[in-house]
C-alpha cells in the first residue's frame, strides 16, 4: 500500500502542468529559502512592503499579459507611466490641488491612458507596424515629451491630499495593515482573470495569440480585439501612473517608469505566458511579479551589492522559461 | 532476389502513456514499393517517424541490411539512407524553393554556399518531376500548396536515398501531378530503391504498390500480395468489418432556389461566376488546384474582398462584406486547410466549437456549462474520439479534427454550407460519417456546396457538379454527364462550354 501511494505521489509530480504551474511551484521554493536565509523576511511588515513594491509593476504587467498572449508587446509602458503621472500633476496643479483637481486629473489621466491605447492599436492594426517597433517608437515619442514638459526636471504636486491615494494603508487590526496600491493590484487581477477567462473578449485574445487566421475564419474582429488589449494595458499603466505619483507626490522626468517594461514583461514570462502568444494565465502573471519582489527584497536583506541584482534577475527570468520548456 | 534494406521488430511505441503501436513489424525490399494503409489514427505515420527517426521507438529493433540501428534523429536515420516525405509540409516558406531543396545539405565551394550548381541540380531534379515552371529562384510561400508539394518529394529525392518513405504525397495534388510522381516512383523502383508509400487512397495503392500493409489500431493486422487482394478486402481489412457502398443516395432537391450568385468577381481568382444552388441540393465544385474554387467560396463568406457580383439569398439580395454577414444570413464555411485555418490548436475542443458562436453563450460572462453540453451533443452527433472535450485539439486525429472543424461550422446554424475539401487526410469511417451528415442536412432543405479534388467524391455524392477553370466557371454537368471523363476534359481545358 504506502509503496503504491509513493508511486502515485511521483506520478502526480510528473504529470504537474509545469507550463502553467512552474511559476507557482518556484515561488512557493522561493519563499521557503528566503525565509531561510533571513528569518526578517517573514515578518508581516516585510512581506506587505514587498507587495506594495510589486503591485506597481505588477499592475502594468496584469495589462501587459493580455497583450502578451494576444501575440503583441508594448515596450512603452514605463515612459506612458511617466507622461500620463506627469500630466496628472499638471492638471491637479493648474486646478488647485483640491479633491475636485484630484478626480479631474484621474478623469482626464484615464481618458488620456485610453486614447494613448487606442492610438498604439490603431498603428499595430490599421497601420500593419510590427508591435515591438510601433512601441519602440511611442517609447521614445512619450519619454521625450515627458522630458520636455518638465524642461528635463521634476513634476511637483501642490496637493496636500493627493499623496493619500498611493500612500494610503488600510489597516488590519492594531499593527497590520495593508497598502492601497495592494489592494488596487489584487483587485485589478481578480478583474483581469474574470475578462480573460470568462468573457468572449478574453477568448477571442487567447484565439488571435494562437491562430490568427483561425480566428478570421470564426467571424472575429481581429483588429478589434487587438486594439483593445493595447487599451487595457495602457489603462493598468494609468492604475500605476495613479498610485505612484501620488505616493511620491511627484513624477521624475528622467527616471519615473525606467525599465518598467522590462520588468512587466518579465513578470508576464516568468508567470508562464507564451511569449510566442496564445498561451499563458493572469495568476502566472502575479506570481511572476511577486518573485521577481521577493528576488530583490531577498537580495537586500542579504546586502547583496544592487549593482549585482541585475545578474540575479536575469538568471531567474531564463530558469524560469527553461523550467517551462522541458516540459513541453 | 529481392534483398530486405530495412526490417523492423516488434516496434511498440506509446505516448504518455497511450500505445500507438502494438508489436509492429515490417520489411522493406529493395526494388519494391510497400504500400501502408489504415485509419487515421492507425499508426501509419508514427510506424514511419520512427523508421525515419524522428520519433523513438518504446520497444524494438530496426535492422538496415541486416545491422541494427538505433536512431536519435532524423539526420542519422538520413546518413543510413533514409528520407522522408512528410504529410505535412516542413517548407520554409521565406526560402526560395533551390533552398529549401537544398536546405542542410547545401553544395559548398570553399566556405561560401554553392549557388549555381544548386540551382542547376534543381532545375533538373524539378524537370525529372515534369515542374519544369517552378523556377527554382521563386520564394516558396508564393507556389500553390501542390507545388509545395513536389517541392518537398523533389528534396526527398535529391537526397539519392536508399529508403523513400512518402506518407500521403498525392492528398495536396491534382490526378495529373499523381500521374507524374507514379512515373517517378517506378523509375526509382527500377534503381532499387524501397519506398514506402503511406495512404488512404486504396485505388493508388492497388495502382504503385508491390505489397501492401494494413494496419489497425496500432497493430498489423494483414500483409498482401497487391495482385491478389480487390480494394474492397483492403477496405475491409481497414476498417475491420464489412464496407457497404460509400456514398449515401443522392436526394432529391427541390425547385426552390435558396442561393444565387450573379457576375461575382475576385480580382486574378475569379472572373464573373454565376450559379444557382437549389434546397436539397449538393452542389459539387470540381477543377484543379489553383482553379479559383476556394476563391470564390470565401468570397460567399465574406472572407475574401469581391469587386463585383450579386448574391440572392431566398430571392432576397443580400450584402456580405465579412464572415460576419454571412454568419449572420446563415453562409459557413468549411475552410481548406484545417490546421491553418479550422483550428485553434492550442485550444480545447468545446473552446473550438463555440469560436465562431459564442455570443450564444455569452450574457455578461460565458455559460461554460451551456457551453460543454452543447460541445457533447456535437461529440454525440459525431462520434468525435477524444479523451474528454477539454483536450487540445492539436492531439486529435486529423479525422476527428475535421469533426470538430464541421462541428463550428453547424454553430452558425447555416441554410447553406460551403465545404471546402471535407475529407483531405482523413480515415474511410469518418469520410462515411461525413457524407452521411451531408445528405441529412440537404434534406431538412437546407442545401450544400462540396469542394474537392478527389473526384469520385464529387462524383459519388453530388446531383450536380460546376467545373472550374482558370477562375471561370466552364461546365455544368447533370445526371450521366458526372463523370471522371467529362469532369478532367472540362477542368483541363480540352472540352470548354460557355455557361
Amino acid at each position: 500500500m504506502p509503496q503504491e501511494s509513493k508511486k502515485g505521489f511521483i506520478d502526480y509530480l510528473k504529470n504537474i502542468n509545469y507550463e502553467k504551474y512552474g511559476s507557482l511551484i518556484a515561488l512557493i521554493v522561493l519563499f521557503i529559502i528566503a525565509g531561510i536565509a533571513n528569518p526578517i523576511f517573514f515578518r508581516p511588515l516585510n512581506i506587505m512592503n514587498i507587495l506594495r513594491q510589486i503591485s506597481y509593476v505588477g499592475t502594468i504587467a496584469l495589462g501587459m499579459t493580455f497583450v502578451i498572449i494576444s501575440g503583441g508587446i508594448d515596450l512603452s509602458v514605463g515612459s506612458m507611466m511617466a507622461l500620463i503621472g506627469g500630466i496628472m500633476i499638471i492638471v491637479i496643479n493648474q486646478f488647485g490641488g483640491n479633491v475636485l483637481a484630484i478626480i479631474l486629473a484621474i478623469i482626464f489621466g484615464a481618458a488620456l491612458s485610453v486614447g494613448l491605447g487606442l492610438g498604439t492599436g490603431l498603428i499595430v492594426t490599421k497601420g500593419k507596424i510590427a508591435p515591438f517597433i510601433a512601441t519602440l517608437g511611442t517609447m521614445a515619442i512619450y519619454r521625450s515629451l515627458v522630458l520636455y514638459f518638465a524642461n528635463g526636471g521634476e513634476y511637483r504636486s501642490i496637493s496636500s491630499i493627493y499623496p493619500k491615494i498611493g500612500g494610503g494603508k488600510i489597516p488590519l487590526g492594531d499593527s497590520f495593515f495593508i497598502p492601497t496600491p495592494v489592494i488596487i493590484f489584487f483587485v485589478y487581477a481578480i478583474l483581469c482573470h474574470i475578462i480573460l477567462e470568462k468573457t468572449r473578449f478574453g477568448r477571442y485574445v487567447y484565439a488571435i495569440g494562437s491562430n490568427e487566421s483561425a480566428a478570421i475564419y470564426s467571424a472575429i474582429k481581429v483588429d478589434r480585439v487587438k486594439i483593445i488589449t493595447y487599451i487595457i494595458v495602457a489603462f493598468s499603466v494609468f492604475l500605476t501612473s495613479l498610485m505612484l505619483s501620488s505616493r511620491m507626490n511627484s513624477v521624475s522626468s528622467t527616471s519615473a517608469g525606467l525599465g518598467f517594461e522590462l520588468d512587466a514583461i518579465a513578470a508576464v514570462v516568468i508567470g508562464g505566458t507564451s511569449m510566442k502568444g496564445g498561451r499563458g494565465w493572469i495568476w502566472g502573471t502575479v506570481f511572476g511579479a511577486i518573485i521577481l519582489g521577493i528576488i530583490n527584497n531577498m537580495l537586500n536583506l542579504l546586502n547583496v551589492s544592487p549593482y549585482l541584482q541585475g545578474a540575479v534577475k536575469g538568471l531567474v527570468i531564463i530558469g524560469a522559461v527553461l523550467i517551462q520548456r522541458k516540459r513541453t | 532476389m529481392n534483398k530486405t534494406i530495412l526490417r523492423a521488430e516488434k516496434i511498440n511505441k506509446d505516448f504518455s502513456g497511450v500505445q500507438v503501436l502494438f508489436d509492429v513489424s515490417i520489411n522493406g525490399e529493395a526494388g519494391q514499393v510497400h504500400g501502408l494503409i489504415g485509419e487515421n489514427g492507425a499508426g501509419k505515420s508514427t510506424l514511419m517517424k520512427i523508421i525515419a527517426g524522428f520519433l523513438q521507438p518504446s520497444s524494438g529493433k530496426i535492422f538496415i541490411e541486416g545491422q541494427q540501428v538505433n536512431f536519435k534523429n532524423p539526420l542519422m536515420a538520413k546518413k543510413r539512407g533514409i528520407a522522408m516525405i512528410h504529410q505535412e509540409l516542413n517548407l520554409v516558406e521565406d526560402l526560395k524553393v533551390y533552398e529549401n531543396i537544398f536546405l542542410g545539405k547545401e553544395f559548398k565551394h570553399r566556405f561560401l554556399l554553392d549557388k549555381k550548381s544548386m540551382i542547376q541540380r534543381s532545375k533538373e531534379i524539378l524537370k525529372e518531376l515534369g515542374e519544369e515552371e517552378i523556377d527554382p529562384l521563386e520564394d516558396m510561400r508564393n507556389l500553390s500548396v501542390a507545388k509545395k508539394q513536389m517541392v518537398e518529394i523533389a528534396r526527398a529525392i535529391s537526397e539519392n536515398s536508399k529508403i523513400l518513405i512518402m506518407d500521403e504525397p498525392t492528398s495536396a495534388l491534382t490526378e495529373y501531378e499523381t500521374e507524374i510522381l507514379f512515373k517517378l516512383i517506378k523509375e526509382l523502383k527500377q534503381k532499387g530503391v524501397c519506398i514506402f508509400y503511406v495512404s488512404h487512397r486504396l485505388k493508388e495503392v492497388k495502382e504503385i504498390c508491390d505489397v501492401v500493409t494494413v494496419l489497425r489500431d496500432g497493430r498489423v493486422v494483414g500483409e498482401y500480395d497487391v495482385s491478389n487482394v480487390s480494394e474492397v478486402e483492403l477496405a475491409n481489412a481497414m476498417v475491420g468489418r464489412e464496407l457497404g457502398n460509400m456514398y449515401p443516395e443522392k436526394p432529391e432537391p427541390s425547385d426552390e432556389v435558396i442561393l444565387e450568385v450573379k457576375n461575382l468577381n475576385v480580382p486574378n481568382f475569379v472572373e464573373n461566376a454565376s450559379f444557382q444552388l437549389k434546397k436539397g441540393e449538393i452542389l459539387g465544385f470540381a477543377g484543379l488546384v489553383g482553379a479559383g474554387r476556394t476563391e470564390l467560396a470565401e468570397a460567399l463568406a465574406g472572407l475574401r474582398h469581391k469587386t463585383s457580383g450579386e448574391v440572392f439569398l431566398n430571392g432576397k439580395k443580400v450584402q456580405i462584406e465579412d464572415y460576419e454577414d454571412a454568419k449572420r444570413l446563415g453562409i459557413s464555411y468549411l475552410p481548406e486547410d484545417r490546421k491553418l485555418h479550422g483550428l485553434v490548436l492550442d485550444m480545447n475542443i468545446v473552446n473550438n466549437i463555440t469560436l465562431i458562436s459564442l455570443e450564444k453563450y455569452t450574457r455578461f460572462l460565458i455559460d461554460r456549462k451551456k457551453e460543454i453540453s452543447k460541445a457533447s451533443e456535437y461529440k454525440e452527433k459525431f462520434d468525435i474520439r477524444c479523451r474528454d472535450l477539454f483536450q487540445e485539439v492539436r492531439y486529435l486525429s486529423g479525422g476527428n479534427q475535421q469533426k470538430v472543424v464541421l462541428s463550428k461550422c453547424l454553430e452558425v446554424e447555416p441554410q447553406v454550407l460551403i465545404l471546402d475539401e471535407p475529407t483531405r487526410g482523413i480515415d474511410i469511417n469518418t469520410k462515411y460519417q461525413i457524407y452521411q451528415f451531408i445528405a441529412g442536412f440537404v434534406k431538412e432543405g437546407k442545401a450544400c456546396i462540396v469542394i474537392s479534388s478527389e473526384l469520385q467524391e464529387i462524383i459519388g455524392l453530388c446531383n450536380r457538379v460546376l467545373v472550374m477553370r482558370e477562375g471561370r466557371i466552364t461546365a455544368e454537368l447533370i445526371g450521366k454527364e458526372i463523370n471522371e471523363e467529362e469532369i478532367i476534359l472540362y477542368a483541363t481545358g480540352i472540352k470548354e462550354r460557355v455557361h
